[in-house]
C-alpha cells in the first residue's frame, strides 16, 4: 500500500531505544522470537460479572502471537466483555469482578490480577466508534507517547510519522498535522485512532467492531490495515461481520451466551465447524 | 390491486395528518417559549431603563466615577465602592476557584462511592440554597471574631468565596460528568493513569462548563449585600485601599487585604435609605453600573464558552 511503509521489526527497535525513550524495555519481548508457546496470551477459565450478572462463563481462548484472532457471535454473547478484560477496561466501573486467568506471555503473568495501568501500557485498544481527542492530529497520535513520559520533540515527530504511515494515513494528513482531529472523515478518524494505538508500539491491539460505523470503502481500508499489522503485533478483533472475520483473521473464536463454543483455524471454523451451533450461526440460521 | 392502491393513499393521508399535528405542537411550544422569554426580558429591560432614566444625570457625569462618597449628593461618587468590589471579587475568585474545582474533581473522580460521599454530595447541593445572610453570620463569628480578621476586604472576599463555593463545585462536577465515556476510555486505553486522564483530557474538555459556573458564581457574589453588611462593611469610605502593586521591591503589597472597604451593593443600599431624593438618583446610577458589570460578566462567560467550543470542535 504505502511504498514507504516500514514494518515494526528489528530496525525500528533501534529508534525506540533512542535516548529520551523510556519505553524501549516495554517492547523488548517483541524481539524474543519465537514465543515459547506461540501464544501471546491464554485465557483460562475466565468468568466475569457485571455486578450480579455473569457475562462470561469459564471462557478459554488462546491468542496466537502476531496473528489475527477474531471473536464472533450473536449480539450480547459477551464478545466486547471478553475483549475489554484484556485491557482491564472493566476496572473503570464499580462492581465488576473477574475470576480465572488471562496468562500473558512471555512473562507468564495473570493479566487480570496485576495493576490495570501496567496492562494498558502494553495492550492498546481501538473502539467501535472513532473517539479521537478534541485536539490536533499530531497531539492525538503523540498522546500515548506522552503518557509514557516521552517528551523529546524529535522522538515524538519521528514516531508520530511512523505511526501515521503505518495506519496508512500519513499522506492524507501530513499537511495538516496541527489541524483538529474532528476535521477528518469517520474512516480517517478511525485510522487516526489506530495510529494512536500503534504509536507506543503495544504488544497487542484490541479492536471492538472497528468498522461498524464506517462505509464499505473505509471498511476495506481498515481491513487491509489489520492484515498488514498482523505479523508485527498480536491482534484480537471483535466483529459482527462474518465475511470480515473470514477475510482478515487467522483464528476464529465463536461465543454464545457468555461461553466459548468453538475455537480454531478460521478456514476450519468456517468450512468444517465442529459444533453444530457454530454451523447454525455461520450459515445464518441463528442469532 | 385497487384495494392496495387505496390503502397507500389512505396511509399517505394519515401521515399528512400526523405531520400536521406534530407541526402544530412545535409551533405551540415555540410560541409559549417566546412569550415567556419576552415577558422576562421585558421585565429586566424595564428595570434597567427605569434605573437609567432616573440615574441619567449622574451616569453621564465623569465625576460620579472618580469621586468618593460625600454628604452632598451632587458630589458623591462611587470610586471607593468600585475599587472595593473589584478587590473583594479578586479575593473571592482566587480563594474559591481553586478550592471548588479541586473539590469538584475529587468528588467526581476520586471519592469512593459510599455513605460518606453521599452525605457530602447532599450537603454541597444544600449549601447552594442556604440564605446568604447565614454565611454573613458565620463569617462574623469565624473570620471577624474567631480569627480576628476584622471588617476587611479579606473577610468579605472569604465570605463571598464560601457563598459561591457550592455553585462552582456543582458546575465543575456537572461539567466533568458530561464528558463522554468514549473520551475517558480512549485515555485510559492508552495507559494513562487517573491524574493524566483527568488533567490532560477530562479537565480541558470540561473547561467551558467550569468557567461558566465560575462566572455565574462571581456574578452572584458581586451583587450580594447581606453577608457583607453582616460582617460590618462600612458605608462611608473616603479613601482607597493601599494599591496591590508598588514601584519598590517586592513590588506587590498585601496591605489592601486588611483595609476597610465598601462595595457597590452597600453603597447603593446606603443611598436608597437616605431621605433626600437626590441620593436616590445616585442609587439608581449605581444600580445601572452594577447591572452592567453583571451583564458584562455573563457576556464574558458566553464568549469564553463559545471560543472554547469553537476551538475544540472545528
Ligand atoms: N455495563 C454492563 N452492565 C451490565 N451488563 C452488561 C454491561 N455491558 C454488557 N452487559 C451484558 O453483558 C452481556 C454481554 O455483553 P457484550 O457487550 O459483551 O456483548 P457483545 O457480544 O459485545 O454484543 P454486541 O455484538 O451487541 O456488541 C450482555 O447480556 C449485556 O447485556
Ligand atoms: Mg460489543
Amino acid at each position: 500500500m504505502q511504498p514507504n511503509l516500514r514494518p515494526i521489526t528489528r530496525e525500528t527497535t533501534d529508534v525506540s531505544s533512542a535516548p529520551g525513550d523510556s519505553n524501549a524495555d516495554l517492547h523488548r519481548h517483541q524481539e524474543s522470537v519465537p514465543l515459547p508457546h506461540g501464544n501471546r496470551a491464554d485465557v483460562r477459565k475466565l468468568s466475569f460479572w457485571y455486578g450480579k450478572t455473569q457475562a462470561l462463563k469459564e471462557v478459554n481462548l488462546p491468542v496466537v502471537d502476531r496473528k489475527v484472532t477474531a471473536l464472533i457471535g450473536p449480539s450480547g454473547c459477551g464478545k466486547s466483555t471478553l475483549l475489554r478484560c484484556f485491557n482491564r477496561m472493566h476496572d473503570l466501573y464499580p462492581g465488576n469482578r473477574y475470576d480465572g486467568e488471562i496468562r500473558l506471555y512471555p512473562e507468564d503473568e495473570n493479566l487480570v490480577a496485576i495493576d490495570p495501568g501496567l496492562v494498558r501500557l502494553r495492550i492498546g485498544m481501538v473502539f467501535q466508534k472513532p473517539n479521537p481527542f478534541p485536539k490536533s492530529i499530531y497531539a492525538n497520535v503523540a498522546a500515548g507517547l506522552e503518557v509514557r513520559g516521552i517528551k523529546k520533540r524529535s522522538v515524538l515527530d519521528e514516531r508520530v510519522e511512523r505511526a501515521l504511515r503505518h495506519a496508512a494515513l500519513w499522506d492524507e494528513v501530513k499537511d495538516r498535522l496541527n489541524g483538529s482531529a474532528y476535521g477528518l472523515s469517520g474512516g480517517q478518524q478511525q485510522r487516526l485512532c489506530i495510529a494512536r494505538a500503534l504509536a507506543p508500539e503495544p504488544e497487542m491491539i484490541l479492536f471492538d467492531e472497528p468498522t461498524s460505523a464506517l462505509d464499505p470503502l473505509a471498511t476495506a481500508k481498515i481491513e487491509d490495515l489489520v492484515q498488514q499489522l498482523a505479523g508485527e503485533v498480536t491482534i484480537l478483533i471483535v466483529t459482527h461481520n462474518m465475511q470480515q472475520a473470514s477475510r482478515i483473521s487467522d483464528f476464529t473464536a465463536f461465543m454464545l451466551m457468555g461461553e466459548m463454543v468453538e475455537y480454531g483455524n478460521t478456514d476450519q471454523v468456517f468450512t468444517a465447524p465442529e459444533d453444530p451451533r457454530t454451523d447454525q450461526y455461520i450459515t445464518g440460521r441463528f442469532g | 390491486m385497487e384495494a392496495d392502491a387505496t390503502r397507500v393513499v389512505a396511509s399517505g393521508v394519515r401521515f399528512q395528518r400526523l405531520v400536521a399535528a406534530n407541526r402544530r405542537t412545535d409551533i405551540m411550544m415555540a410560541s409559549i417559549g417566546i412569550l415567556v422569554l419576552m415577558v422576562a426580558s421585558a421585565l429586566l429591560a424595564s428595570v434597567l431603563v427605569d434605573l437609567i432614566l432616573t440615574g441619567w444625570p449622574r451616569l453621564i457625569n465623569p465625576d460620579f466615577y472618580t469621586n468618593f462618597p460625600s454628604r452632598k449628593p451632587e458630589q458623591a461618587g462611587i470610586i471607593s465602592a468600585m475599587v472595593g468590589t473589584a478587590l473583594v471579587m479578586l479575593v473571592t475568585a482566587v480563594v474559591s476557584v481553586p478550592l471548588a474545582v479541586a473539590a469538584g474533581i475529587y468528588l467526581e473522580e476520586y471519592a469512593p462511592k459510599n455513605w460518606l460521599s453521599d452525605i457530602i454530595d447532599i450537603n454541597v447541593s444544600n449549601l447552594a440554597g442556604v440564605p446568604s445572610i447565614i454565611y454573613g453570620l458565620l463569617a462574623l463569628g469565624l473570620f471577624v471574631y474567631g480569627f480576628g480578621l476584622g471588617e476587611t476586604i479579606l473577610t468579605a472576599g472569604l465570605v463571598l468565596a464560601l457563598l459561591i463555593l457550592p455553585v462552582i463545585i456543582v458546575a465543575t462536577r456537572e461539567a466533568i460528568r458530561s464528558i463522554p465515556r468514549d473520551l475517558r476510555e480512549a485515555a485510559y486505553g492508552l495507559g494513562a493513569d487517573k491524574w493524566q486522564t483527568v488533567s490532560h483530557y477530562v479537565l480541558p474538555a470540561a473547561r467551558p462548563g467550569i468557567l461558566t459556573g465560575t462566572i455565574v458564581g462571581l456574578a452572584r457574589a458581586i451583587g450580594e449585600a447581606a453577608p457583607v453588611i453582616t460582617i460590618g462593611a462600612l458605608t462611608f469610605i473616603a479613601f482607597l485601599p493601599p494599591p496591590p502593586v508598588q514601584s519598590t521591591p517586592p513590588f506587590v503589597n498585601f496591605d489592601w487585604l486588611t483595609s476597610p472597604f465598601t462595595v457597590m451593593p452597600i453603597q447603593l443600599f446606603n443611598w436608597v435609605s437616605r431621605p433626600q431624593a437626590e441620593f436616590h438618583i445616585n442609587a439608581a446610577a449605581t444600580g445601572v453600573v452594577l447591572m452592567v458589570m453583571t451583564l458584562a460578566m455573563n457576556g464574558l462567560a458566553i464568549y469564553i464558552r463559545y471560543q472554547l467550543r469553537k476551538h475544540q470542535r472545528s
